[in-house]
């Protein structure tokens, strides 16, 4: 095996992992959050659009560590620099 | 040396097979002299300054405070007394001092968030070279702020809470909260570019309509989330504020 095929095939199943294992945790702490924010709208209807735009800011917070996940995976694939140094050999 | 002006990668549909490299979305040249160049991120963000300037100019060219007020007017007025109040309500500040840096950095994130419905047009804010400075910005006011309306020795006595201990964990802290400011946009608005792109290349038709939506969407609330995050973090010095008797 050559060095870049090793360094290619470990940067995808490397990016897949990434993603898979990175967005474990916010999608279940994104649906934790929704389920919460359905229930207090169910008991409070008159402050349903208060929950709401504060359950969407809650959301994109929480969405952040799946996107660094997704950082990562975008660079092993597109910006690896030791892909980028073992196709310069 | 001369000047060049090259308009042909300009409007250039960012497709899965063409570029989508980290370091790509930023070389691509507009106006080149020499070493010198201004790239498609500085020159798009241009236009959404120069976008802000105009409908605030066109805004506040005839200002009324009669019956008859012009429908621009109403919808700027709107704008800013909402985010007044968030700002006065997360700050705990009434004097207003944190509205021109939240209305600032809100107006120019989420008007190039939305522009992103032009499908060639790329925002500046999916670069991380525009969002880095954004939070560089950030990060000087927070000692503006916090010097300004508590001191200096306030501002000092932060990072030696709740123990002296605590000293490199708070240095650390105050620099990765602002990075991950800025890389929290970023990837956001990445993540939409790039999600549009690979479906166009894929369903052409009308998939990636439903994920720009989506990406209107989250765009205006990540503009949102940064003015907020701005303010809390700007405002975490505060003076002590005596009761009155």
């Amino acid at each position: 095996m050559d060095s870049y095929t090793i360094i290619g095939a470990a940067s995808i199943i490397g990016a897949c992992l990434c993603m898979g294992i990175g967005s474990i945790g916010s999608a279940l702490g994104e649906g934790h959050a929704a389920a919460t924010a359905l229930q207090a709208m169910a008991q409070q209807p008159d402050e349903a659009s208060r929950i709401r735009s504060t359950m969407f800011v809650a959301l994109a917070m929480i969405e952040t560590t799946a996107l660094y996940a997704l950082l990562i995976a975008f660079l092993a694939l597109y910006a690896n620099p030791f892909w980028n140094y073992a196709i310069a050999q | 040396m001369a000047l060049q002006i090259d308009f042909s990668k300009w409007l250039d549909l960012p497709f899965a097979d063409k570029v989508i490299g980290l370091e790509s979305y930023d070389a691509i040249k507009v106006i080149s002299y020499g070493d010198w160049y201004i790239n498609v991120t500085i020159f798009n963000s241009w236009i959404v300054i120069a976008l802000i300037t105009l409908v605030s100019w066109l805004a506040t060219r005839r200002l009324s405070c009669e019956k008859q007020v012009s429908k621009l007017q109403t919808a700027l007025e709107a704008l800013v007394l909402w985010l007044q109040r968030e700002a006065n309500e997360t700050s705990g500040s009434r004097n207003n001092q944190y509205l021109g840096m939240a209305l600032g950095l809100f107006s120019f994130i989420l008007i190039s968030n939305l522009l992103t419905f032009i499908p060639w047009f790329r925002p500046p804010t999916a670069s991380i070279s525009t969002t880095m400075a954004l939070a560089a910005m950030v990060f000087i006011a927070i000692p503006y702020f916090s010097i300004r309306n508590a001191g200096i020795k306030a501002y000092l006595r932060k990072f030696i809470e709740p123990i002296p201990l605590m000293l490199p964990m708070n240095i650390f802290s105050e620099f990765f909260s602002i990075f991950a400011m800025g890389l929290r946009l970023f990837g956001n608005m990445l993540s939409g570019v790039m999600f549009a792109s690979i479906l166009s290349a894929f369903i052409p038709l009308v998939a990636p309509l439903t994920m720009q939506t989506l990406g209107l969407l989250t765009g205006s609330i990540q503009a949102y989330i940064f003015a907020l995050l701005a303010i809390v973090y700007t405002s975490s010095v505060k003076e002590e504020i005596k009761p009155e008797l």
